[in-house]
C-alpha cells in the first residue's frame, strides 16, 4: 500500500480563509440542509424525537398554565400581575442560575439558599449607619464573600473528594448559623440605602425602558446577522436568511411586549406605578453574561464536558479540580446577587430568611426549566423559565384563593412532571445508538 | 511539526516504531517477556492474541500509561523514553480506547476539539473548528455523519467509533492505536470502521489495531503480530499467514506451516 503523495502531506489544520469554500464542498454537507421552512420544521421534529427537546416542554407548560389561570381569573394575565410575577420569581431565577453551574457538573449545591442569605446580610450590615459603606462597596464585599464561600465548598468537594451533597448540606446548616449570628438578637435589620432598596423595588422611566430594549435588540440583531453571514460566506451550514430575520423580529417583539407591559400603570389611583422594574435588566444581564461564559468560552465547554463524561474530560487534559472549583465559586457569586435582591425586595434582612426552602425551590426551577440533575445538560435560561412557572403557580393559585396546601401539591406535581421529562429524554438518548 | 520525514517510499521503509526486548512485570506476574515489535508507517499492523496475552499492556507501554521495566523503544529511528501520556502525544501517538472517551452531550466538533479548542479573541472559534472537523471527516471518507453539529449521543456505534478515530488523527499524529475498534458493532458498521482503518494507512499513518476478530484482521491488516503469554510468537506480513496459522500461534505459540518459522520473533531484526 503506497500512500498517495497528495493525501500523505495533507495540511490537517487549514486555517486559510480561502480554503473555506473548497473545504465545504468536500465536507460531508448536511444532506437535508434546512433551507426551507419545511426542512427546518422537519429538522426540528427529528431533534425532538431524538430527545433534544430543549425548552419546548416548559414553554408549552407555561402556555397551558397561562390559559388555565386566565380562564379562571381574568386578572392573571393583566400587566400588573405579570410584572409582579417576574419580580416575585427573580430571587429564584438568580440563585437558580448559580445552581445551574453546579448541576451541569452533575453535582448539587444545597447551601445556595443560605449563601444568598449571607450575601443579603453582609450588604444590610455594611450600609447601616455604623459602618455606612457606599452601596457599591457593600455589594462588592457581599459578592466577594459569597464567591469565597462557593470556592471554599468547591475546594472541599474537589480536593478532598467529599460528596457535594454532604459538603453543601453542612453549608446549609452552617451558613444559616453564621447568618443568624451576623444579624444578632434583634432579628430584623432594615436597609437605609435607597439604591439598594431600588434594585428590586425601583423602576426605570418609560423612555429608559424603551431605550434599553432597543439597545438589546440592536446588539442581538447585529450579532446574529454578523454571525450567520460569516457562516454563510465560509460555506458552513447556516440558517436561511428568513430565519435570521425571524429570530430578530421575535426578539424585537418580545422586547417591545415586555416594555409595553411594564409601562402600563399597575398601581392604584393614588399611587400610580409603571416602568420596568430594575430587577428585570439585572436578571437579563446575569443571564447574558453566564450564557456567553458557558456557551462561548473554554471554561463553559469544560463544564459541559465534565458533566457529560468526566473521564473523557480528564483524558483530554482538562484540569477537573480547577473547573469544578470555579463552578462552585460562580454558583456562590450568583447566589449572592439573588440574596441582595431578596434583601432589597423586603428592604431588610431578617433571621426568618428560609434558605432551606428557597434552595429546594431553586433546584426545582432549574429542573422544571430543563436542566438535568445528572449533569451535562442545562442552561442559565432554564431557571428563569422554571422560576416563571413556579411564580405563576403560586401567584395564580393565590388569585384563585386556593390554600397553600393546594399550591404546594401543584408545585410538586409540576416538579415530578419535569423530572420525568428529564429522565425519559435521557433514556431516549441512551437507546438511540 | 511535519510528517514528511516519516513518509515511506515503499512498504519496506524504516519502521516508525520499533520495540526491542520490552519487559513488564506486575509483582510476580510477567506480563511482557522481551517483546519485539516493528510498526511501519502507512500500514496496518494487527496485534492479535488470546486474553491475557499482553496486548493491552504492550499498548499501554507505547501510550505511556505503563513504563516498561526493560527494553528499548525507537520512534522514527531515535531512542525515546515514554514516561507518560503526554510524552506519547508529543511524539504523535494517539490511542483510541475501547470506551472511546466521548462526551455524549457534546456535538461532534466539540468532542473532536475537546481540550484543544481554538480561540479567537478569547472566545471559542466555532466556525474554524467546525470547518476543520468537517474536513478531517471528509478526508477520512466518513460520510455517514449527518451533521457535525449533532450530539454524539445520537450517533450509532460505528459513527461514534469514526468520530473517536477522527479525533485521534486530527492532531498530526503519526501512529494511531485502535483497541478493539469493531467490538460490539454490527456487520455494516464494522465494514465502515474497517474502511476507515484502511484509509488511515493510505494516508501514511502507522496503525496498530488490536483485535480478536481474525476476519477483520485479514481484511485490513498489512502485518500481523501474534502475542502469546507475553511473548511475540510471530510477526510477518499478513500475506504470509492464514487464519489457521494465526490461531495455532495464538494458542500453542507454534505454527505447523513452513515458511512461518523464519518470520518468527527475529523477523523484525532482519528487515
Amino acid at each position: 500500500m503506497t500512500p498517495d503523495p497528495d493525501t500523505s502531506r495533507e495540511p490537517r489544520r487549514s486555517d486559510a480563509p480561502e480554503a473555506g469554500e473548497a473545504e465545504a464542498r468536500r465536507a460531508p454537507a448536511p444532506a437535508d440542509s434546512p433551507r426551507t421552512l419545511g426542512g427546518l420544521l422537519r429538522e426540528w421534529w427529528t431533534q425532538i424525537l431524538a430527545g433534544e427537546s430543549g425548552v419546548l416542554p416548559v414553554v408549552l407548560g407555561l402556555i397551558a398554565i397561562g390559559i388555565i389561570f386566565q380562564t379562571q381569573n381574568a386578572r392573571f394575565l393583566s400587566a400588573g400581575n405579570l410584572v409582579n410575577l417576574l419580580v416575585q420569581g427573580s430571587v429564584f431565577m438568580l440563585i437558580g442560575m448559580g445552581e445551574v453551574f453546579v448541576l451541569l457538573l452533575g453535582e448539587i449545591d444545597l447551601s445556595l439558599g443560605f449563601v444568598a442569605g449571607i450575601g443579603g446580610t453582609v450588604v444590610t450590615e455594611l450600609v447601616q449607619s455604623g459602618t455606612s459603606w457606599p452601596w457599591w462597596a457593600a455589594i462588592a464585599m457581599a459578592l466577594a464573600v459569597t464567591t469565597l464561600i462557593g470556592a471554599l465548598q468547591g475546594t472541599l468537594v474537589t480536593r478532598l473528594r467529599l460528596p457535594s451533597f454532604v459538603v453543601t448540606l453542612a453549608g446549609l446548616l452552617g451558613w444559616q448559623g453564621v447568618m443568624i449570628r451576623l444579624l444578632g438578637v434583634g432579628g430584623t435589620i432594615s436597609i437605609p440605602d435607597e439604591t439598594i432598596n431600588n434594585l428590586a423595588n425601583g423602576t426605570l422611566s418609560d423612555v429608559t425602558g424603551w431605550l434599553l430594549a432597543a439597545a438589546v435588540v440592536l446588539v442581538f440583531g447585529a450579532a446574529t446577522v454578523v454571525q450567520d453571514g460569516k457562516r454563510r460566506r465560509s460555506g458552513l451550514a447556516a440558517p436561511p436568511r428568513f430565519l435570521t430575520l425571524f429570530k430578530i423580529l421575535v426578539a424585537a417583539a418580545a422586547a417591545s411586549g415586555l416594555v409595553v407591559l411594564t409601562n402600563v400603570d399597575r398601581g392604584v389611583r393614588a399611587f400610580p406605578v409603571s416602568g420596568m422594574p430594575w430587577v428585570i435588566p439585572i436578571v437579563f444581564g446575569v443571564l447574558m453574561v453566564w450564557s456567553v461564559l458557558l456557551g462561548r468560552t473554554r471554561f463553559g465547554r469544560y463544564v459541559y464536558a465534565i458533566g457529560g463524561n468526566a473521564e473523557a474530560a480528564r483524558r483530554a487534559g482538562i484540569n477537573l479540580a480547577r473547573i469544578r472549583t470555579i463552578a462552585f465559586a460562580l454558583a456562590g457569586l450568583t447566589a449572592g446577587i439573588g440574596g441582595i435582591i431578596y434583601a432589597s425586595r423586603l428592604r431588610s434582612m431578617s433571621t426568618s430568611f428560609d434558605g432551606g426552602t428557597i434552595v429546594l425551590y431553586v433546584v426545582a426551577t432549574a429542573v422544571i426549566g430543563g436542566t438535568s440533575l445528572f449533569g451535562g445538560r442545562g442552561h442559565p435560561l432554564h431557571p428563569i423559565l422554571g422560576g416563571i412557572v413556579i411564580a405563576a403557580i403560586v401567584n395564580g393559585m393565590g388569585l384563585l384563593g386556593l390554600s397553600a396546601a393546594i399550591q404546594l401539591i401543584a408545585t410538586a406535581l409540576v416538579l415530578l412532571a419535569s423530572i420525568t421529562v428529564d429522565v425519559v429524554v435521557r433514556r431516549r438518548g441512551e437507546t438511540a445508538h | 511539526m511535519t510528517n514528511d520525514s516519516a513518509r515511506p517510499g515503499s512498504a519496506a521503509a524504516e519502521p516508525l516504531l520499533r520495540l526491542r526486548g520490552i519487559e513488564k512485570h506486575f509483582g510476580a506476574v510477567e506480563a511482557l517477556r522481551g517483546v519485539d515489535l516493528d510498526v511501519p508507517p502507512a500500514q496496518v499492523t494487527a496485534l492479535v492474541g488470546d486474553n491475557g496475552a499482553g496486548k493491552s499492556v504492550l499498548v499501554k507501554c507505547i501510550a505511556g500509561i505503563h513504563e516498561p521495566d526493560a527494553g528499548k523503544i525507537f520512534f522514527e529511528g531515535k531512542r525515546v523514553h515514554i514516561r507518560g501520556p503526554k510524552d506519547s502525544a508529543r511524539l504523535g501517538i494517539e490511542v483510541v480506547y475501547q470506551d472511546l472517551a466521548l462526551c455524549d452531550n457534546l456535538d461532534v466538533v466539540q468532542n473532536m476539539f475537546l481540550g484543544r479548542e481554538r480561540l479567537s479573541r478569547g472566545f471559542l472559534d466555532e466556525d474554524s473548528m467546525e470547518r476543520s472537523a468537517s474536513q478531517t471527516l471528509a478526508d477520512l471518507r466518513v460520510t455517514t455523519v449527518r451533521s457535525v453539529r449533532q450530539a454524539v449521543q445520537s450517533l450509532s456505534g460505528g459513527q461514534r467509533q469514526s468520530v473517536a478515530v477522527a479525533k485521534a488523527v486530527m492532531w498530526n499524529s503519526k501512529l494511531v492505536i485502535l483497541d478493539e475498534p469493531t467490538a460490539a458493532l454490527g456487520v455494516a458498521q464494522t465494514r465502515q470502521v474497517l474502511d476507515l482503518v484502511s484509509t488511515l494507512a493510505e494516508r501514511g499513518l502507522a496503525v496498530i489495531m488490536i483485535s480478536h476478530n481474525l476476519n477483520d484482521v485479514f481484511k485490513v491488516a498489512d502485518r500481523i503480530a501474534v502475542l502469546r503469554l507475553g511473548e511475540m510468537v510471530g510477526q510477518a506480513p499478513a500475506s504470509q499467514f492464514d487464519s489457521q496459522a494465526v490461531v495455532e500461534l495464538m494458542t500453542t505459540g507454534r505454527s505447523s506451516r513452513d515458511g512461518d518459522a523464519s518470520e518468527r520473533p527475529s523477523a523484525g531484526e532482519g528487515r
